[in-house]
């Protein structure tokens, strides 16, 4: 599913792949040493009850670390360093098309709960990244949110969060 | 014999007009989830799971059983017609699925998929049938020191059976282990790495890693290549698909191969995914066209379509018999059984027997009715992909969020579903393979329990990791399957590669 995608010049620019490769055994590095940290304070060795809490949580944390550095280093310093490019500008701005309208979304939820959010999520997706007419996507979203609605509130009897202003309270669910 | 006797009251079970409703609605969500992106078959199963808890077991799991085989139909659709895999272990298919598809074969590439998935999964159900009860009851000499070097060889299998870098299976297991011990440690009631967070006391739920990994994750990757899908018709008659089938029997040394290829895949848990891949690399070389692959060959469509389903299905019987999940999918399952109160291993045989054996049943006329169903509805589903990407995307990402939502009735769960979604995408384009993370994650905990249950047991000697046969021998497995990539270095430098004559021979002849 690698598919080199060129711009219209021909040439990807980007970040090179082993800089995000090194960024993330990085992380996974930080990530291992703090677990191995506070599994450490927990009680990593043997008790008169077996091993400590801390004990599987610690070689775990290791793992991580090690793992993280050897990546590390074999992405900085190795002999074949990834120099594809990780992801143009292109790619980069469709991904976060997506990705922040998703954040904002979630964002939404939390304050007019899920059907009223879905509904304008959907609609502002097709409308903006669509070019969708307004009509158009406003119809098909209300619409797939009102089979949502029935399926969950009313046949499976799951109901899901309404946010804390609750637009819809009127209807009784 | 016993086992047809369980056999057929399985079948008993499962034809009620109720479970046989569930049968079909289950088959057919999951060719729709195997069809999209983002809504994978482990995903799809997260997904529905918290819907299935106001059912009965038996229906529940029949529901989400046929799901299962609804995705493993489904992912070759996308494959064969769009070169998209819609499933991990669709991406060999669509190696020759869709050369076919672009030389206008595109209806006999996805009956010869659909027949070799059948195939696959009935061998696959076969041995299931027979096998089970005898796993079930050897597995009740199953103790501790046993199960740890189980879970012991799962895990080892995926660094040294996995492609790519062997580091990175490990941190991607590890990570997923950590994760696992986030909260309360069940044996001495402390609560451990949830940094004063009161979110993290419950841990970290599998499902809405599996959401955000494979759904969310999958969904940034796909929108790397913008909102286009165009994609090959497809117009399956009768006429193609009994031509295609004339053609097929004489390929069966190819599906047998594939097929055990997969059941041992499926088995040691491996998954559906690299025995798909290992049977079209054998197929390559071993097959009768095998020089041709990658040109629209039907045999290079057979070989992973039987191993892939092969594998998924037989991924059930460690996950029924012993609670080990030989894939990410099947540890979805697992969960659900769990949920359910119901205790995977040798006594769900004898205490739930309607339960196994209605799954069973499920199984092969599951399969049966998949088959006709994904064969009847192919340009249905076809058409729903040409539903623009823009409609799609968000209303998959919706379904994703409500499915978040629904595992603990938790909006931390949503926000945590976007960041193993961003965590998918990064690991997918940098090769840090997802299923070991999600396994390790299912079976962290359990495997955590085993191990310290032996030591205790053993007052803190590793030895009883040898002390009797059975784990000896298992543990030794596990270890060779940790160093094999070593190994088998070591073993190509002192014999010398005899794959160089068979490439001397191809090319005179």
């Amino acid at each position: 599913m690698d598919q080199n995608l060129e711009s219209g010049d021909g040439v990807r620019t980007g970040v090179a792949t082993y800089i995000v490769d090194a960024v993330v055994a990085a992380i996974l590095l930080a990530l291992g040493l703090t677990v191995m940290i506070t599994s450490w304070r927990l009680g990593a060795g043997w008790t008169p009850t077996g091993p400590g809490s801390g004990y599987f949580p610690f070689g775990m944390g290791t793992l991580m670390a090690l793992s993280g550095a050897v990546t590390l280093f074999q992405a900085l310093f190795g002999k074949n360093k990834n120099m594809e490019v990780f992801a143009d500008k292109e790619q980069i701005v469709r991904v976060l098309q997506v990705f922040i309208p998703a954040v904002i979304y979630v964002g939404g939820i939390e304050i007019i709960g899920v059907y009223v959010a879905s509904a304008i999520f959907v609609a502002l997706f097709m409308i903006f990244l669509g070019k969708y007419s307004a009509i158009k996507a406003i119809i098909i979203a209300v619409a797939v949110n009102a089979v949502f609605f029935l399926m969950f509130e009313v046949w499976f009897q799951v109901p899901l969060y309404k946010g804390l202003v609750d637009p819809l309270a009127f209807l009784g669910y | 014999m016993e086992e047809l006797n369980s056999l057929f009251h399985g079948f008993a079970v499962l034809l009620t007009p109720m479970n046989f409703l569930l049968m079909l609605v289950g088959i057919t969500l999951g060719v729709l989830v195997g069809v999209l992106p983002g809504l994978g078959g482990a995903n799809g199963v997260a997904i529905l799971l918290p819907l299935t808890f106001t059912m009965s077991p038996t229906a529940a799991i029949i529901m989400l059983s046929c799901l299962y085989w609804g995705a493993l139909f489904g992912g070759a659709i996308t494959s064969v017609l769009f070169n998209i895999p819609g499933e991990p272990w669709s991406v060999a298919t669509t190696f020759d699925g869709y050369p076919m598809a672009q030389k206008g074969e595109a209806g006999a590439a996805l009956t010869a998929a659909f027949t070799s998935s059948f195939v696959g999964a009935f061998l696959a159900v076969v041995m299931i049938t027979f096998l089970a009860p005898l796993v079930a009851s050897f597995a009740l000499e199953f103790g501790a020191p046993e199960f740890f070097s189980v879970y012991l060889l799962t895990f080892c299998s995926f660094v040294g059976m996995g492609k790519g870098s062997p580091m990175k299976i490990l941190g991607s297991m590890a990570l997923g282990f950590a994760l696992a011990c986030v909260g309360l440690d069940t044996v001495t009631g402390q609560l451990r790495l949830t940094f004063g967070l009161e979110e993290f006391m419950r841990g970290f739920d599998f499902l809405i890693a599996v959401i955000g990994l494979f759904g969310i994750g999958e969904i940034l990757l796909s929108m790397e290549e913008g909102l286009a899908f165009s994609g090959k018709n497809a117009k399956i008659n009768p006429a193609v698909v009994f031509q295609t089938w004339k053609r097929l029997p004489q390929f069966w040394v190819t599906s047998l191969r594939s097929a055990c290829v997969g059941i041992w895949m499926g088995i040691t848990p491996g998954g559906a995914t690299p025995a798909s891949f290992m049977s079209y690399g054998l197929a390559k070389k071993m097959g009768k066209n095998g020089n041709n692959f990658g040109n629209g060959e039907i045999e290079g469509v057979i070989a992973p379509e039987t191993a892939a389903h092969a594998a998924g299905t037989s991924a059930l019987l460690p996950m029924l018999a012993l609670g080990i999940p030989g894939s990410p999918t099947a540890a979805v399952l697992l969960g659900g059984l769990l949920i359910w109160g119901l205790q995977p291993g040798p006594l769900l045989f004898t205490e739930q027997h309607d339960f196994v054996w209605g799954l069973i049943a499920s199984m092969y006329l599951g399969n049966l009715v998949g088959l006709l169903v994904v064969l009847t509805t192919v340009p249905l589903f076809a058409s729903i992909l040409r539903i623009p990407f823009s409609i799609i995307a968000p209303v998959i990402i919706v379904i994703c969020g409500i499915g978040a939502y629904t595992v603990g009735n938790a909006m931390f769960d949503t926000w945590l579903m976007l960041i193993f979604g961003i965590v998918g995408y990064l690991f997918k384009k940098l090769d840090y393979p997802l299923a070991p993370l999600v396994l390790a994650l299912v079976l962290g905990r359990n495997a955590e329990d085993s191990f310290r249950q032996a030591m205790l047991s053993s007052q803190g000697d590793v030895m009883i990791m040898f002390s009797n046969h059975l784990v000896g021998t298992i543990t030794t497995l596990a270890l060779i399957m940790l160093f094999w990539p070593l190994i088998s270095k070591i073993i190509a430098k002192i014999r010398p590669p005899k794959e160089d004559e068979f490439a001397a021979h191809r090319e005179a002849e």
